[in-house]
């Protein structure tokens, strides 16, 4: 049990306590251990560079009834038509999502009542386990492979003035040789003050192949906790991406086991924020098996008052031999009070390796300003060239084109507004 | 008509003298050259132009095209005609030549009312213009001189300049580097935007560039003025004396 002074945001525990519904067997333990262990204060490590005592300042209510919002548009990351499962305020809506026509070998549900409980450390696990009503699973048989991305759509919308919580629960299976695509969007424009706490539990099998995308673009009084978890089985690809723009505070926190040889794992992901906005990235690539390769590329634009947060862990297990481990990590400071915390952290127990990591935090250049400007490119259209250049090199990670473009679209979007 | 009309300049940099009254116009329709030794401020002066912060102007004026030059923008001077071929050219890393060229010519094309040329358009001109400078469409596609050779490097700077057409091109040592061929085909690049309404100032330490770009007036700039103007001639006679007579090894 965790110590008092390690805890924060007391009175927002007691209010997610008293608000939740009455609840029996794994869901009730889940709210006990969720209120037993509190928030984690920054003198935990995991969490010395996000706080979130901000949370205890939110008076916390209900989440509006999902068929009375009326949504205008759905993101899509893609230009046809895709399956896709939409959920507002964290509730389903069937009226807005598409699964027919799914090929044989593909289950594409949404997960309505009560969900099964969810494993794993930490308070916001536990929280979601107790909680988490909906959500989504997508289940691919041995060998199929499915060609048209799945996208998973959480659009916020609130009531009132009081912060509406919300647990979606994400559940992907890619069986043995398998392939799929799965697409997060996380947007909330103009919604008021939310918080969504995800928690995805993705496991790729032998020889199977998932590309992980995610955009989150909450609304920028939302706090969005994530917490996914991937098992890859011998020979697995995944290829993940997330890019943080919106939220006050977002913390995409992704755990990978490589349990089997073979296995190529591509952890990326970008961010672009401002005012005072947080953005954390945290990530761990657990090498339990000789021969696999991870390469991480995080990089990020932090303007105004804004702060990021990277904290990147690679451990190669005793056993873990050939393992061969990139990592790269960079942003772009924008003004004097944009600000970066960067902690990456090998932990090598095997000897035949090869893991390289590199960290750095600059402004835009001044020649590279003056050249461009001196060819008559107005100083903003110069900003979004070298910004756009800077970002390229993670969103180069993204191996789907059609989703890749998206996102840069997004990025741009991002330097057009600012 | 005079294009540009530089009087009395006067530029530090971090407090330090480096332009100490430089007077220098030149005509539309001219060419002239700047020699000088090392640290003379050549390049000094071809920033002041072109609009680089860091430098302090104590002194002086610089009209360009009836406009005052020093109080516009960076990229104003350049939409307004001014083009500076870096003695060190920079690397855009992640940003390709052609985006980047696209990128400034319909800037330059906006704030004189003309259209944009759309992406076709825009990649059979700098197709033509590559050609012309025996570029290939593969060094076009490339970043912004990431990777290019010295000679290069300034053979890209000539095609910006040739895709631009400016009224005054103002050529920071475009001869360091390039190989013979090179010489000759950047310095028939140079020739073939001569005309009567631009002007070029070539900043350069060899006569031998001067042979092929053949100019009206030649300059020495030492210590941070001009201290002796001539014709072409005046670039042999450097060759053959050096800068002795000028005192360049006098302090500031
Ligand atoms: N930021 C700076 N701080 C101090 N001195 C500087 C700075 N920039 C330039 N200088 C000095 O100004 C002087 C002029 O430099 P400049 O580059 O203009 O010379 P140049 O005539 O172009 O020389 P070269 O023929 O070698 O290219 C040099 O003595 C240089 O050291
Ligand atoms: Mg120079």
């Amino acid at each position: 049990m965790r110590d008092e002074q390690n805890q924060t945001a007391r009175n927002f525990v007691e209010q997610v306590v008293a608000l939740a519904p009455a609840l029996a067997g794994p869901r009730a333990d889940g709210l006990d251990r969720f209120a037993k262990a509190g928030l984690p204060s920054t003198r935990a490590e995991a969490w010395k560079f996000t706080n979130l005592r901000g949370l205890d300042k939110l008076t916390l209510g209900p989440a509006p009834d999902a068929a009375t919002v009326t949504v205008d548009a759905i993101p899509t990351a893609l230009d046809t038509p895709a399956p896709r499962l939409v959920f507002v305020a964290g509730q389903y809506r069937a009226d807005l999502s598409r699964v027919g026509d799914l090929p044989d070998g593909v289950v594409l549900t949404a997960l309505t009542g009560e969900t099964a409980p969810v494993a794993g450390d930490g308070p916001f696990r536990a929280l979601n386990s107790a909680l988490s009503s909906h959500g989504a699973a997508l289940r691919v048989a041995a060998g199929v492979k499915l060609t048209s991305p799945v996208e998973l759509v959480f659009i916020a919308a609130t009531a009132g003035d009081k912060a509406a919580l919300w647990n979606p629960r994400i559940i992907i299976e890619i069986a043995d040789g398998a392939e799929a695509t799965v697409v997060e969007h996380h947007v909330g424009a103009n919604a008021g003050t939310y918080i969504s706490n995800v928690v995805a539990d993705v496991s790729v099998g032998i020889g199977a192949r998932l590309h992980h995308y995610k955009l989150q673009a909450e609304g920028l009084d939302a706090w969005h906790l994530a917490n996914v978890s991937t098992h890859l089985a011998q020979d697995a690809v995944y290829d993940t991406f997330v890019l943080n723009l919106g939220a006050r505070l977002a913390r995409h926190e992704a755990r990978q086991v490589l349990d089997g040889t073979g296995i190529e794992a591509r952890v990326s992901g970008a961010y672009a924020i401002t005012g005072n906005q947080v953005s954390d990235i945290t990530t761990l690539i657990d090498h339990a098996k000789p021969h696999c390769t991870s390469r991480e590329v995080v990089k990020g634009v932090i303007d105004g008052a804004a702060r990021a947060v990277f904290q990147g862990k690679i451990v190669v297990r005793p056993d873990a031999q050939k393992t061969d481990g990139y990592q790269l990590n960079r942003a772009l400071l924008l003004s004097e009070s944009a600000e970066i915390n960067s902690k990456p952290e090998l932990e090598i127990y095997a000897d035949d390796v090869k893991c390289s990591h590199g960290a750095t935090a600059g402004e835009l250049d001044e020649d590279q300003m003056f050249y461009l400007r001196a060819r008559g490119i107005s100083r903003d259209a110069a900003r979004v060239l070298l910004i756009g250049a800077f970002l390229d090199e993670a969103l180069d990670e993204i191996i789907d084109e059609t989703v890749r473009a998206h996102f840069r679209a997004q990025a741009e979007a991002w330097m057009g507004a600012r | 008509m005079s294009l540009i009309e530089i009087k009395n300049l006067h530029a530090t940099v971090d407090g330090k003298a480096i332009l100490k009254g430089v007077d220098l116009t030149i005509n539309a329709g001219e060419v002239h050259a700047i020699m000088g030794p090392n640290g003379a401020g050549k390049s000094t002066l071809s920033y002041v132009l072109a609009g680089r912060e860091g430098y302090e102007i104590t002194e002086g004026s610089v009209t360009f095209d009836g406009q005052d030059l020093l109080s516009m923008e960076i990229e104003e001077r350049a939409a307004a005609g001014l083009f500076l071929a870096f003695q060190y050219p920079v690397e855009i890393p992640g940003v390709s030549n052609t985006t980047f060229l696209k990128e400034a010519l319909n800037a330059i094309r906006k704030t004189r009312g003309e259209t944009p040329l759309d992406a076709m358009q825009f990649l059979k001109l700098i197709r033509a213009k590559a050609k012309d400078l025996s570029m290939n469409d593969e060094m076009i596609k490339r970043a912004v001189n990431v990777g290019f050779s010295g000679g290069e490097k300034k053979r890209n700077e000539a095609l910006q300049m040739a895709v631009l057409q400016p009224k005054l091109a103002i050529l920071d040592e475009t001869d360091s580097g390039l190989d013979i061929d090179a010489l000759k085909i950047v310095a028939e690049g140079v020739n073939r935007l001569r005309g009567p309404e631009r002007g070029m100032l070539v900043i350069t330490h060899y006569q031998r560039l001067l042979d092929y770009i053949v100019p009206d007036v030649v300059h020495v700039l030492a210590n941070g003025r001009i201290v002796k103007s001539g014709g072409k001639e005046l670039a042999l006679e450097l060759e053959a004396k050096g800068y002795a007579e000028f005192g360049v090894t006098e302090a500031a």
